[in-house]
């Protein structure tokens, strides 16, 4: 497998007048090509200054970034990003399809590709019969159901998301949980996923990537060996989840309490 | 989920979609109009306010559609319309255009700032003998006059939206690579309309001021010198009936914009009416 992303000695400090604040201490991990993994860390660990980072809208203090080996110094080309704040992502001013158009409008794509790909990608997130819709006149979860299909639409090689169902109710964000698993394995599209949630994180990925307290580094980076075909009731109830679980969960707590990971950064 | 596409039949919003207003009658506006009308008619009559100067509000309008029988009128209207559609379209042209510059350009912002705050409280009227001087007494005066107040009020709520593009947004655009002039015109444009809309119906409304004034004070053909004219030659009648076309006008000119507004911004929080909003 060859990396995807690739994550160097990555530091980031936020400076203004007379304070420093070291948000990143040092990141290294990488990412396989095809590869779902989930970052996990507690809150203000910097997860959302490291997925700036990584999607090319902040540059670090050092370090650096590559995508399929080419060094990130703006937003890559190949890149989807879907945001928390769906309602803030989204135009208000277009349509839901006029919405996943525009990016693929700035790819030159010629237009019955473009029709073709809005229209495909509405239907994988189940949102055939939305396209002439504003993205107000709908719903949260199929707001951000919306922005996934944007997502998608753009075929991107990466596909990162900062904390996407974190303003959802619980019932839509198994859903949509259900809903990027199976894009995931039908597309296999290479996807960073950010999220506090460690049950999401675990459920999600191929792969957990737990980070520390702020200034961030990576303590732990834990394999999810559970079975490619998951499920939210039989998935979440057997012990080997409850098992990568309860590590994902000490390690957390361990970041919080500002201890160092030390059994498991081998 | 399996229900995508429509709201769940059980609860029923409100308002949707933006349509027509309500049935309901609307009485509350015309309630105050005609008390409004009753004392302009009451109060001449009774003779408390300089006696016999005060003419009552029926003869105002009488006079008034009489006026609209004669080709002056109509020819002063079309003068003064022409000298406020001309400087309010110079106004918002040149507004736009400076406060998308300064306001995507952070350091232009930056220099600009105080001379935007020195220049802008300077009220257009002071500008007169000034204007005079340069331009003369022609309807140029007029329009300078407007495109000089109307410049600002364009220019500050352009500035406004720039501020108001919201980062999310922005960072959207960004990740999906779109170009400096995609992102005017998908990001920064459409969040700055609303507030164009603003700007120009301040500007509108102190440009038909500025139309007058100047019409009254340098004597520039229009509405304003009838006025003018009326007042010296002691035809009062006549002049509160050209005062109460100018407040006609006035009301046109604001009802006209807000209609426009309510058209063009159909997905914007002020005029959708969402049960999603929360």
């Amino acid at each position: 497998m060859t990396e995807m992303v690739t994550v160097k000695g990555l530091n980031k400090v936020y400076e203004s007048t007379g304070r420093r604040v070291e948000a990143i201490g040092d990141i290294t991990f990488a990412v396989a090509r095809g590869e779902f993994a989930c970052i996990v860390g507690p809150s203000g660990a910097g997860k959302t200054t490291l997925l700036k980072c990584l999607a090319g809208l902040l540059a670090p203090t050092a370090g650096e970034v590559r995508i399929d080996g080419t060094p990130v110094t703006g937003p890559p080309p190949g890149m989807a990003v879907v945001f928390q704040e769906y309602g803030r992502s989204l135009f208000p001013w277009k349509t839901v399809r006029q919405n996943i158009d525009l990016p693929l409008r700035q790819k030159k794509l010629p237009r019955d590709r473009r029709e073709k790909l809005v229209t495909e990608s509405l239907a994988a997130v189940g949102l055939a019969d939305a396209g002439d819709s504003y993205s107000w006149q709908l719903s949260g979860g199929m707001q951000q159901r919306v922005a996934i299909a944007r997502a998608i639409a753009y075929e991107p090689q990466v596909l990162l998301m900062d904390e996407p169902f974190a303003a959802v109710d619980a019932q839509t964000r198994a859903d949509l949980e259900d809903l990027v698993r199976s894009l995931w394995r039908s597309l296999g599209i290479t996807t960073l996923f950010v999220t506090h949630d460690i049950d999401e994180a675990v459920y999600l990925g191929e792969r957990v990537l737990v980070l520390s307290a702020s200034p961030t580094h990576v303590l732990d980076d834990v394999r999810i060996g559970l079975p490619a075909d998951r499920d939210q009731v039989t998935s979440r109830s057997t012990p080997e989840f409850a098992a990568l679980r309860a590590r994902v969960h000490r390690g957390i707590q361990d970041a919080k309490a500002g201890r160092r990971g030390t059994g498991a950064a081998a | 989920m399996t229900a995508l596409d429509t709201a769940p039949p059980g609860q029923a919003p409100p308002v949707t979609t933006p349509r027509p207003r309500g049935r309901r009658p609307r009485v509350a506006p015309f309630v105050g109009i005609a008390v409004a009308a009753l004392i302009a008619e009451i109060v001449p009559r009774t003779g408390v306010i300089a006696d016999g100067v005060l003419p009552p509000l029926s003869s105002v309008v009488a006079e008034l559609v009489s006026e609209a029988g004669e080709a002056t009128l109509w020819q002063a209207l079309g003068r003064t319309l022409r000298t406020w559609a001309i400087g309010l379209t110079a106004a918002v042209v040149a507004g736009v255009a400076a406060g998308l510059l300064i306001g995507l350009v952070p350091v232009l912002r930056a220099v600009t700032a105080s001379t935007v705050e020195f220049l802008r409280p300077i009220p257009s009227v002071a500008l007169i003998p000034a204007v005079i001087l340069i331009f003369g007494t022609d309807f140029e005066s007029g329009v300078v006059l407007i495109v000089y107040a109307g410049f600002w009020q364009v220019l500050v709520q352009v500035l406004y939206g720039i501020q108001d593009v919201d980062p999310v947004t922005y960072d959207t655009a960004r990740s999906y690579r779109f170009g400096l002039r995609a992102r005017v015109l998908h990001v920064v444009w459409p969040t700055t309309l609303p507030f164009v809309f603003t700007g120009i119906r301040l500007a509108a409304s102190v440009a038909l001021v500025l139309a007058i004034t100047g019409e009254l004070v340098i004597g520039t053909p229009g509405i304003g010198q009838l006025i003018s004219v009326a007042q010296s030659s002691g035809a009062t009648t006549r002049m509160f009936a050209l005062v109460l076309l100018t407040g006609l006008l006035g009301t046109l000119v604001n009802v006209g914009f807000r209609y426009a507004e309510r058209a063009a911004l159909g997905w914007h929080p002020s005029v959708r009416r969402s049960e999603n909003a929360r």
